[in-house]
């Protein structure tokens, strides 16, 4: 009696240990969290399209055939920080998830990014700006995806100073994007021998810029630089066309545009803007051929922005990762290294690499948008300026101030 | 002055007897929760708000004065303590006293303006006063603003207790949650508490017996403020950051509520209700906006017709003490 | 200096806002005694009462300035008749936690269709355009509401304060049975009262739709201002309540030129100032 309960009791401990351990071994089961802004400013160029674009990616990983099992869940940050970490917080100790996408609003990143890192996550940013999330604050757990603060300064700013906007004054949205949008901005414009002479900020979500715009006049800058995004940069371009500012020959530089805001603002407002993007769904048939089968599914049949395409690509990549490991290890800055390691070729920013930071490389376009005249559909709505080469488009290593650099 | 806790049973050894007991039966059931399965961060948040909304509760239920600005003594507790702990390195138990003490100290400043004016009045006055906080808190560069304080340090509580492992976490912040009930406790069974009923159910006769009452409702007003505050603080150690979301008008809104659903003048009611809150925001997130409506139609519902809350309800079935 | 007249003039229009909300607002306090923070979603109705007018009926802006009012308003009687009226004899409080709740399920329901991000409404083509007045170029749109909210202030002051039906209202409140006993049917007047107040808001709000985007969450933050503007002016002063609403946008512009960052909070500064004076503020008279 006493032999077989010890007996037993042994069995069970080795199958209790072998059960945990197992936890610990790679196995083939993947869930991503598409964190993002559901319902704000942000909505349009992140939103369910993100939540759209991983399943578009899950599909054309061909995994699930192989025997793996990949779900996305999605919430709702509401561009608050304090929200997102509780999302993500609960993402991690109660759902499981492994992996986080998108979020937009470079202050939710900044404090997810934290998180992740805590809780040995990956986090995988295509759609916040702030440069710090591979300088400053960046962590090993972090690959920041698409574009960043850096990139539109160096594209859009330098373009415009040497091309006579040689006095600068900002419009800023009071938040960690915008204040990293317009030092990496004023960077960017001194360096091309232009001058900043003031700058005014304004809360993110401002519906009436008229004070601001009005500041922006009395300083009699040549270029008046949006370092906001969303519909604070529409509302700011449409409110400037009313008090006369772009006709009394000041330029606006939007800093960060998507489609989705050229094409809430129409060409009619929004023609000769010049910005920065690294994505265009027009750009060459493997984007064409993506923003279509995107656009189908869409439920208001909207284009993809760039955000969107990061997040595929993204994702695209992760998965190759997974599969050079043979398994998902639960380990975030294990896959992240990984990641590091294989060069990234997807079809939608074609070749480029991970930087040890966490940057991203690839290369950047500098666009303009059509007049009403020269579009021949709806969505067609950019010509190509220049591009960027990859290695001027984002910060240089040497110049980086990650941690992670110095070893 | 207010009708609103006309049924509250006068005190005698009885009802301080059924409300022990309640106590001791609450203790117990938050003292086993590690040990069930429940996400101890959800609970660990309960109680922060709990604590918030029986400091609320001290100055509507017993003071008769309905304050719609509680909020920006969240933040403030909140943000000094964070800024505390995470720029200037104290320890939690420092950063925590700092805390209170700055929310003392807006409860003074603010309590005086405020209570020169009663009812409706004073409600506007705190919802404004609380307004001017929040956008002090928005420009003032320590709060970052809209990114708020983020990646708060847990710290080791007294160089002992490591704040970072859950369980010990979660059984500091039940001791400050059950330390803070006390204080309220006390205040209410107490000769203080007693004028503050008076003052509430006929504020001239309290004058005309010879209370000041401006002083009683100031003090009542600056310890509902400080334990709101001390509610803050420890809330920056569950969550580990302080944002602009406390100091919002949404915030002040929802304590009321909290203390609406569970039972506005009653002891425990408030406790009940701020789980009951915390759980719709947790539990119904994936509804987005309609947490929103729910939230308004529970406000609307109690307002018509469920005025006693659910512990007040409770309470007075069986007529008891609660 | 021309800096400093433009800020003005856009402070100008901000007090046009404010003095038509807290007109409303003071008329229904005065009147009723009720709070009503339903104020600040009942003006956001109204903007998108113009917005469903114009994009789903073809309805201009014209029509809408007289559709929409009335189109609240109705709904704000109702809501007076199904919910409000229970609360007569109750606390004042409780009107207000009332309100509160209501404004919640109405911002709610909003955002859940609409996102919180602004629908474009369109500046009507007669009121295009600018003129340029030398310090600055002012969109006539903005002149416009300038003009058209004090007309309607004017109005609503002469109506309460010097017309028969004003002294019935007033009269019903102060007293509502010696009233009654004259014949006047005092329920349906309250009913109306604030049927008037919240008309006045949703006005507000198509006023603003081209100015500020349509959005769910556009009353949430001004109605707290509105609120200090009518503590500050006296609760339940009519012409208090307007001329402190003018006023607060003209300080707000001159904050806005020399201290921006305090433009924010001047409002309340001013409201706790005004309250350690004088209690009933300016022109009010005693709770």
């Amino acid at each position: 009696m006493k032999t077989r309960i010890f007996a037993s009791l042994l069995l069970g401990t080795a199958i209790g240990l072998a059960a945990t351990s197992s936890a610990f071994a790679q196995d083939k089961t993947v869930k991503i969290g598409a964190l993002s802004d559901q319902s704000g400013l942000y909505a349009d160029l992140g939103g369910p399209g993100s939540t759209l674009a991983a399943q578009m990616a899950i599909e054309d990983s061909g995994l699930t055939a192989k025997g793996w099992k990949i779900d996305v869940i999605s919430g709702d940050h509401q561009n608050k920080p304090d929200v997102g970490v509780n999302i993500a917080r609960q993402w991690f100790d109660v759902d499981k998830v492994d992996v986080i996408v998108d979020v937009p609003n470079s202050g939710v990143a900044l404090a997810v990014s934290n998180l992740v890192k805590e809780k040995n996550g990956v986090f995988l940013n295509s759609g916040a700006g702030t440069s710090d999330l591979t300088n400053a604050q960046c962590t090993p757990n972090t690959i920041h995806w698409t574009y960043d603060t850096y990139t539109l300064a160096h594209g859009t700013g330098t373009a415009l100073t040497k091309n006579g906007g040689d006095t600068w004054f900002f419009i800023t949205a009071d938040y960690a994007f915008g204040a990293a949008l317009e030092r990496d901005t004023t960077a960017a414009v001194q360096a091309s021998g232009g001058k900043v002479l003031g700058g005014v900020k304004a809360p993110i979500n401002t519906a009436d810029f008229s004070s601001f715009l009005l500041q922006a006049q009395a300083s009699k800058a040549k270029v008046i630089g949006l370092a906001n995004a969303g519909s604070d940069t529409t509302n700011s371009i449409k409110q400037a066309a009313e008090f006369g500012i772009t006709a009394g020959g000041q330029k606006l530089a939007a800093l960060l545009l998507f489609i989705t805001d050229v094409h809430s603002l129409g060409l009619k407002a929004a023609q000769g803007l010049n910005f920065t993007e690294t994505f265009y769904w027009d750009l060459n048939d493997n984007s064409r051929a993506f923003a279509k089968r995107f656009q189908d599914r869409m439920k208001n049949h909207g284009m993809p922005s760039m955000v969107h395409a990061g997040v595929y690509s993204s994702l695209v990549h992760y998965f190759k990762a997974l599969e050079a490991l043979g398994g998902n290890p639960h380990d975030g800055a294990k896959v992240v290294a990984k990641m590091k390691e294989i060069p990234t070729d997807d079809p939608l920013f074609g070749k480029g690499s991970i930087q040890p930071n966490g940057r991203k490389i690839h290369p950047a376009y500098l666009f303009e948008v059509k007049a009403p005249a020269e579009s021949k559909g709806p969505w067609d709505y950019y010509k190509l300026v220049s591009t960027i080469p990859a290695d001027q488009a984002f910060t240089p290593l040497a110049d980086s101030k990650c941690a992670l650099l110095k070893k | 002055m207010t009708a609103m806790t006309d049924d509250t049973l006068p005190v005698t050894p009885r009802t301080i007897r059924d409300e022990m007991i309640a106590f001791a039966i609450m203790t117990v059931l938050l003292l086993v929760v590690p040990l069930t399965g429940l996400y101890p961060f959800f609970v660990m948040q309960g109680l922060c708000f709990a604590l918030l909304a029986c400091a609320f509760n001290l100055l509507i239920g017993y003071g008769g004065l309905l304050s719609f600005g509680h909020a920006m003594f969240l933040g403030t507790g909140g943000y000094v303590t964070a800024h505390a702990v995470k720029v200037w390195g104290v320890p939690p138990e420092l950063g925590i006293l700092i805390g209170i003490a700055a929310s003392a100290g807006l409860g003074i400043i603010t309590g005086v303006v405020a209570i020169r004016r009663q009812g409706i009045y004073f409600a506007m006055i705190t919802l404004a006063l609380s307004q001017l906080m929040y956008f002090i808190y928005l420009q003032a560069p320590f709060t970052h603003g809209e990114d708020g304080i983020q990646g708060i340090p847990q710290g080791h509580l007294l160089g002992i207790f490591d704040l970072s492992k859950p369980t010990v976490l979660y059984y500091v912040i039940v001791a400050g949650f059950l330390f803070g009930f006390l204080v309220i406790f006390r205040a209410i069974n107490s000769p203080f508490g007693e004028v503050l009923k008076s003052i509430r159910e006929n504020e001239q006769r309290a004058i005309s017996l010879g209370y000041k009452t401006d002083h009683y409702k100031l003090l009542a007003f600056i310890l509902s403020g400080t334990l709101a505050g001390f509610a803050g603080s420890l809330k920056v150690f569950v969550v580990q950051n302080a944002s602009l979301s406390d100091v919002e008008v949404g915030m002040s809104g929802l304590i009321v509520l909290m203390t609406l659903v569970g039972g506005l003048g009653t002891v425990f009611g408030p406790v009940i209700g701020a789980f009951i809150i915390v759980a719709t925001q947790q539990y119904l997130a994936g509804f987005g906006s309609w947490v929103t409506v729910i939230q308004g139609s529970i406000f609307v519902a109690c307002v018509l017709t469920f005025r006693r809350g659910i512990v007040g309800e409770i309470a007075h079935l069986f007529r008891r003490s609660l | 200096m021309q800096a400093l007249y433009a800020q003005l003039l856009v402070g100008l229009i901000n007090g046009s806002f404010y003095a038509l909300l807290s007109l409303g607002l003071a008329v229904i306090f005065g009147m009723l005694n009720i709070i009503n923070f339903a104020h600040g979603a009942l003006y956001m109705m109204g903007a998108f009462c113009a917005y469903f007018l114009l994009n789903i009926f073809g309805i201009g802006y014209w029509w809408a300035l007289l559709i929409a009012p009335i189109a609240v308003g109705i709904f704000g009687m109702v809501l007076e008749r199904t919910m409000l009226q229970w609360l007569a004899g109750l606390d004042h409080l409780y009107g207000l936690l009332l309100t509160f709740g209501l404004a919640l399920i109405i911002q709610g329901v909003f955002q859940n269709y609409f996102g919180s991000s602004g629908l474009p409404y369109a500046i009507p083509d007669e009121l295009r355009g600018g003129m340029n007045l030398g310090f600055m170029f002012l969109p006539i749109y903005r002149g416009w509401v300038v003009v058209f909210s004090l007309v309607v202030c004017f109005a609503t002051w002469y109506l309460i304060e010097r017309t028969r039906l004003g002294a019935y209202l007033r009269a019903a409140t102060e007293n509502p049975t010696l009233v009654r006993a004259f014949g006047i049917n005092v329920p349906r007047m309250i009913t109306l009262t604030y049927g008037l107040g919240v008309g006045l808001a949703a006005l507000a709000g198509v006023l603003s739709a081209p100015i500020n985007q349509v959005r769910p969450l556009m009353g949430e933050n001004i109605i707290i201002v509105v609120f200090a503007v009518v503590v500050i002016g006296g609760m339940g002063s009519i012409m208090g309540s307007i001329i402190t609403g003018f006023a607060l946008g003209l300080i707000e512009g001159l904050t806005k030129y020399f201290y921006p960052e305090a433009s924010n909070t001047v409002v309340f500064v001013l409201m706790v100032l005004v309250l350690l004076v004088k209690p009933t503020g300016l022109t009010g008279r005693a709770a």
